[in-house]
C-alpha cells in the first residue's frame, strides 16, 4: 500500500505542482493518475521514490516513512518504468535488465539467468540478451525497460507514461501484456498516463487531477464513467463516456421479462399467440440453444430439432456489463437480448430500448469494494 | 626537396647523439616526454572537473574560462612564464625552462578535454539518467556507470584533439633551448638547413600520426559497441510485429 498524506509540491519558482494531496493506492492493484499535461502526475509519482521531494506531508508505503528512508536504498526496493525507457546504451539487453540485481550486489551469473527468466516474461526471444538497446525498436525497448524494473522483484512499480511513445498498436498490445503480467505478478503499481482510455484500461482504481495538482476524483473506472462527480471530470472523460461506459459498468441485476420457451426435441407447441412468432429455444438444462420462428418450417406439430434454430445472437451474463446486454439485444433475431444466469441458465430478456434506459439511468450500484 | 629531407631523414649521423647535437630517437623520447607529462596533467585536471561539471551542471564557466585559454598566443606566454620561472631555479636544472613549457602545454590540453568531457556528460540521455537514479544508483554510481560510459567517444575525441596539439606544441620547448623535435625545427632555420628544418616538422606529424592511431584504436576497445554503433552484421532491428509475432507463437505452446 502506498499513502500519499497530505503532500504538496511547491517548486523554487512558485509553482504548486501538487495540492495537499491525499491518496492510497492498495496493495497489488493498479492505481491510474490522469489528468491534463501539468496537473502534476509525474510530480506525485517522483515523490514516491523520492526522486522528487515533497514540500510537506508525507508518504507511506505500508507502515513505513518512505521520508525516513535512504533515497537508493528507497528506490532499490521500487520497480519505476519512464516514458523513453531510458535504457543505459552502453550495456547489453541483459546487462540493462540485471541493473538493479547487480545494485544489490547479487553475484553476476544470478543476476544474469533472473534477468533472462524476466526477458521470457515480457516476450522477448532469448537472442536479444546480447543486444543493445539501440538495435531494438521503441516498443521492444519499453518492454525491457518493464523487465527490468521487475528484476529485484520489487512489491512497488512506477510507472510514468511506459506505453506513451510507442505507436497505437503496438501500445495496446503492451498494454494488453502489461494486464497479464500483472494478473501474475500482482504488485502494487501506480500508473501515470494523460489517455483516458489507457487510464480506464488499465486501472483498478483512477484517480483524476486536475491542474494545481488537486485531486478531482478517485474511482474505479465504472464509476469515474457513470458518474463523474463534477463538469471537469466529465469533460476529462469525454463526451463519448457514455458509450465507453457500457464496456465498463456493470449492469446489476438486471430485470428482466419471462420469454416462453420451447425445449428442444419437444413438438413446436401449436396455436402460440405470440406476436411476433419468435420462440427461444432451451437444452434440458435450460440453457438458451436458438430462436425458432412459428410458422417457418410450416410445422406444427414437427419436433423441434436444431437444424430450424436460426442461432444469431450473442448471450449477456447478469451481472456482465451492459455494453454486453445491449449486444446481446441488438444481435438477436427476435430483437430480444437473451440474458442468462452465471451458470448459462436462461434468466430473461431485455430489448435494447430497455438497456439505453438503464444507461440512461443506471441501477444503484453497490459501493465498490477498496 | 622531398629527396633532401628524405636524405636528410635517411642519414645514419642524424639518428645518433654527437657532443654538440642530439639525434633524432633522442630527441623523439624528449618530445614524447614533454607530450605524456602534459597530458598526464591536463587529463588529472580536465576529467574529473569536465564530469564534476557535467554530473552537477555546476561551475559550468569554468569551461567558458578554460576556453578562452584557447586564445592566448603560446609562444609570448611561454616567454612570459620563462621569465617569470627560471630566475628561480639555478645550476644544473632545466626545471626552469621545462615547467614553462608543460604549463603551456597544459594550458592547450585542458580546453579540449575539459569541454569535451562536460559535453559528454551533459549528452547523456535524460532519460537514462533519471533511470539510473530512479532505480538506486548514488550520484557517484550513476557517474562512473552511466555518465562515464557514455560520455567516452566524446572524451577521446577531446584527448585525442588534446594530443595533436600538444605534439604540434611542444616544439616550441626548443624555442626556450629545451631539446625535442623542434630541435630540428629551429636549428634548421636558423642554419638555412631546410631539409632537416622539414624533416624535423615530417618527424613531428609521422608522431602524431602515430599517437592518433594508438588512441582510435585504445578508443574502439573502450567504448561500447552499444554506443559506437559497432553491431554485429547479423542483428538487424526487427519490427515491433516481429516481437509480436514471436509472442503469439509462444502463448500458443502454452
Ligand atoms: N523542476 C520544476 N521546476 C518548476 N516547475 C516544475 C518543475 N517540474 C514540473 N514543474 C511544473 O509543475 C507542474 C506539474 O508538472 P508535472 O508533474 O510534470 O505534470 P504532469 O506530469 O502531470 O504533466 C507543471 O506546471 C510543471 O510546469
Ligand atoms: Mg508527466
Amino acid at each position: 500500500m502506498i499513502r500519499f498524506e497530505s503532500i504538496t509540491k511547491t517548486y523554487p519558482d512558485g509553482t504548486v505542482a501538487v495540492d495537499s494531496l491525499d491518496l492510497e493506492a492498495p496493495s497489488g492493484q493498479i492505481t491510474v493518475l490522469v489528468g491534463p499535461s501539468g496537473c502534476g502526475k509525474t510530480t506525485s509519482l517522483r515523490m514516491i521514490n523520492r526522486m522528487i521531494e515533497p514540500t510537506s506531508g508525507r508518504i507511506w508505503l505500508d507502515d513505513r516513512d518512505t521520508g525516513r528512508i535512504p533515497a537508493a536504498e528507497l528506490r532499490r526496493g521500487i520497480g519505476y518504468v519512464i516514458q523513453h525507457a531510458g535504457l543505459f546504451p552502453h550495456r547489453t539487453i541483459i546487462d540493462n535488465v540485471a541493473t538493479v540485481p547487480y545494485l544489490l550486489g547479487w553475484d553476476k551469473k544470478k543476476a544474469r539467468t533472473r534477468a533472462a527468466e524476466l526477458l521470457e516474461q515480457v516476450g522477448l526471444p532469448a537472442h536479444f540478451a546480447k543486444r543493445y538497446p539501440a538495435q531494438l525498436s521503441g516498443g521492444q525497448q519499453q518492454r525491457v525497460g518493464v523487465a527490468r524494473a521487475l528484476a529485484a522483484d520489487p512489491p512497488v512499480m512506477l510507472m510514468d507514461e511506459p506505453f506513451s511513445a510507442v505507436d497505437p498498436v503496438v501500445r495496446d498490445q503492451l498494454q494488453d501484456e502489461f494486464l497479464r503480467l500483472q494478473s501474475e505478478l500482482g504488485k502494487t503499481i501506480v500508473f501515470v498516463t494523460h489517455d483516458i482510455d489507457e487510464a480506464i484500461k488499465l486501472g483498478d482504481q483512477v484517480a483524476v487531477l486536475r491542474v494545481g495538482g488537486r485531486l478531482a476524483q478517485l474511482a474505479t473506472p465504472a464509476e469515474l464513467l457513470n458518474r463523474p462527480v463534477d463538469a471537469f471530470v466529465a469533460g476529462f472523460v469525454g463526451r463519448d463516456r457514455g458509450y465507453r461506459a457500457l464496456a465498463f459498468s456493470t449492469a446489476g441485476r438486471l430485470s428482466t421479462r419471462e420469454e416462453p420457451t420451447v425445449r428442444l426435441g419437444a413438438p413446436v407447441p401449436a396455436g402460440t399467440d405470440d406476436a411476433d412468432g419468435w420462440l427461444l429455444v432451451v437444452n434440458d438444462a435450460d440453457e438458451p440453444q436458438g430462436w425458432l420462428k412459428l410458422g417457418e418450417s410450416g410445422a406444427d406439430g414437427e419436433v423441434v430439432t436444431d437444424a430450424m434454430l436460426h442461432r444469431g445472437g450473442t448471450l449477456a451474463h447478469q451481472g456482465g456489463s451492459l455494453r454486453a446486454a445491449l449486444d446481446a439485444a441488438l444481435s438477436s433475431p427476435s430483437g430480444r437480448g437473451v440474458v442468462v444466469e452465471e451458470d448459462g441458465r436462461l434468466a430473461g430478456s431485455l430489448t435494447a430500448s430497455e438497456v439505453l434506459a438503464l444507461i440512461e439511468n443506471p441501477l444503484p450500484q453497490p459501493e465498490p469494494q477498496p | 626537396m622531398i629527396g633532401d629531407v628524405l636524405t636528410w631523414l635517411n642519414d645514419p649521423a642524424h639518428w645518433r647523439d654527437t657532443r654538440v647535437d642530439k639525434g633524432i630517437p633522442t630527441q623523439l623520447q624528449t618530445h614524447i616526454t614533454f607530450t605524456l607529462i602534459a597530458l598526464a596533467i591536463a587529463l588529472a585536471l580536465a576529467l574529473p572537473l569536465g564530469l564534476f561539471i557535467g554530473h552537477t551542471g555546476r561551475l559550468t564557466f569554468l569551461v567558458t574560462a578554460a576556453n578562452a585559454l584557447r586564445a592566448l598566443p603560446t609562444v609570448g606566454v611561454l616567454v612570459l612564464l620563462t621569465v617569470i620561472i627560471s630566475p628561480h631555479f639555478h645550476g644544473r636544472t632545466d626545471l626552469g625552462f621545462v615547467i614553462p613549457t608543460e604549463i603551456v602545454l597544459v594550458f592547450l590540453a585542458v580546453p579540449p578535454i575539459l569541454s569535451n568531457t562536460y559535453a559528454g556528460v551533459q549528452n547523456v540521455s535524460a532519460a537514462a539518467r533519471d533511470a539510473a537514479a530512479g532505480m538506486g544508483m548514488t550520484g557517484t554510481q550513476v557517474l562512473r556507470k552511466v555518465e562515464l560510459p557514455c560520455s567516452l567517444p566524446l572524451i577521446f575525441s577531446g584527448f585525442r584533439s588534446a594530443t595533436l596539439q600538444v605534439i604540434a606544441t611542444a616544439t616550441v620547448a626548443s624555442y626556450v633551448t629545451l631539446g625535442g623535435l623542434g630541435a630540428f625545427i629551429y636549428d634548421g632555420l636558423q642554419q638555412q638547413d631546410f631539409p632537416q628544418m622539414i624533416g624535423g616538422g615530417v618527424l613531428v606529424a609521422l608522431l602524431a600520426l602515430l599517437a592518433d592511431l594508438l588512441l582510435a584504436t585504445i578508443q574502439r576497445y573502450a567504448v561500447s559497441r552499444g554506443i559506437s554503433g559497432r553491431f554485429s552484421t547479423k542483428s538487424v532491428i526487427p519490427a515491433d510485429a516481429a516481437t509480436a509475432q514471436v509472442r503469439t507463437a509462444e502463448a500458443s505452446t502454452v
